[in-house]
C-alpha cells in the first residue's frame, strides 16, 4: 500500500496554519468560558430557593475528578513524545490512557449530575441550578468531543495512518485536551472551592 | 557499542527532550515532574480549604486563586508549550484571554457586582 507524505507547506508567518488556527479557536473558546463563569459568578447567591451549593457539593468526590483529569494531561503529553519520538506502541498506549482517563471523568460528572438531580438540582430549579449546569455541561460537552479526537487518533494510528511526521495531529488535540483542563482548574476553584452562603443573599 | 547505561534505562526515560520544527519540547521526565507539582498544589487547594484559620484569616481566596494561577501557568508553558514554542502562539492565546477577563469585567460592573 502506498503511503502519502504529507510536507509542510510554507506559510507567510513561518509557523503551520492549522497550530496558529488551534490557538486562535482556544482564544475564542476563552470568551465562550468567560460568559459562561461571568453568568455564574454574577448569579452566586442569588437563588431564592434551594438547593444550594453547600447543599450539593461533595468536595472530595470532586477533587478525585479533578486529579483524574489532571493526569490526563500528563498522558496526553506522552503520547506527543512518544510519536515524536517515533514510538507508535506508546503512542497508542498514551492517546487509549487519555481517552479513558477522560471517559471517568465524564462517567463521575453525570453521576454526580445524577445524585444532584436526585437531591432536587434541576436546570431550572433555581439560579445556581441554571448557571452550573450550563457551565459544567458545557465544560463535559468539550471533554466528550475530545474523548471523540483521542479515539479518532487511535483508530488512525492502528490503521497506520498516523505516521511520525504527522506528529503535528496528536499536538493539536493536546491543545485541545489541556484547553479543557485549564478550564476546569478555574472552574473546579470558581465554582466549588470558594465558598457561598447556603441560603439567599 | 550502545551506552549501557542507556540500553539498562527504561524507554520513556532514556528518551530524549523532542525537538520540533518550533524548538524544543521537554522530555518525560520534566513531563512527570509537572504533573507531580500539579497533583501537590491540587492537594493544598483542597487542604487550605478544610483549615478553618485560613478561612478566619480571609486568606482562602486570595490562596485559592493563587494556587489555581500557578496550575493555570505550568499547563499552559509545559504541556501546552507556550514556553517552548513560538511568541505568536502565546500572543494569540493572550488575547483570547484578555477578551475574556475583559468580558467578565464588564459583566460584572454592567450588574454592579462589586457595588453589592
Amino acid at each position: 500500500m502506498a503511503t502519502i507524505e504529507h510536507a509542510e507547506h510554507p506559510t507567510s508567518t513561518g509557523l503551520p496554519s492549522t497550530k496558529l488556527a488551534m490557538w486562535l479557536f482556544l482564544a475564542s473558546d476563552c470568551l465562550l468560558f468567560g460568559a459562561l463563569i461571568s453568568s455564574y459568578v454574577l448569579y452566586r447567591g442569588a437563588s431564592l430557593v434551594g438547593p444550594y451549593p453547600n447543599d450539593v457539593f461533595d468536595i472530595p468526590y470532586t477533587s478525585v475528578s479533578s486529579f483524574v483529569l489532571l493526569a490526563s494531561s500528563l498522558t496526553m503529553v506522552l503520547a506527543l513524545n512518544a510519536i515524536q519520538r517515533g514510538d507508535h506502541g506508546r503512542t497508542r498506549v498514551w492517546l487509549l490512557a487519555t481517552a479513558l482517563l477522560g471517559m471517568t471523568f465524564i462517567g463521575g460528572q453525570v453521576y454526580e449530575f445524577t445524585v444532584f438531580h436526585d437531591e432536587g438540582l434541576s436546570l431550572t430549579t433555581n439560579l445556581f441550578g441554571t448557571t452550573f449546569y450550563v457551565l459544567t455541561g458545557f465544560h463535559g460537552t468539550h471533554v466528550a468531543v475530545g474523548i471523540l479526537m483521542l479515539l479518532t487518533l487511535l483508530s488512525f494510528s492502528l490503521a497506520g495512518r498516523l505516521p511520525q511526521e504527522r506528529a503535528e495531529a496528536v499536538e493539536l488535540v493536546g491543545l485541545y485536551w489541556h484547553f479543557v483542563d485549564i478550564v476546569w482548574i478555574v472552574i473546579f476553584t470558581v465554582v466549588y472551592l470558594i465558598p457561598t452562603g447556603s441560603g439567599p443573599a | 557499542m550502545a551506552d549501557a547505561t542507556t540500553e539498562t534505562r527504561a524507554p520513556e526515560e532514556a528518551a530524549p527532550p523532542a525537538r520540533t520544527a518550533h524548538g524544543r519540547h521537554p522530555g518525560p521526565r520534566e513531563y512527570i515532574r509537572i504533573a507531580m507539582i500539579l497533583a501537590v498544589v491540587t492537594a493544598a487547594e483542597v487542604a487550605i480549604y478544610y483549615i478553618e484559620w485560613v478561612q478566619e484569616q480571609g486568606l482562602l481566596i486570595p490562596l485559592l486563586f493563587l494556587f489555581s494561577l500557578i496550575k493555570f501557568s505550568l499547563v499552559v508553558l509545559w504541556f501546552m508549550h507556550l514556553r517552548f514554542d513560538s511568541r505568536t502562539y502565546a500572543r494569540f492565546f493572550l488575547m483570547g484571554l484578555a477578551g475574556a477577563v475583559t468580558l467578565y469585567l464588564i459583566v460584572l460592573l454592567t450588574f454592579r457586582t462589586f457595588a453589592n
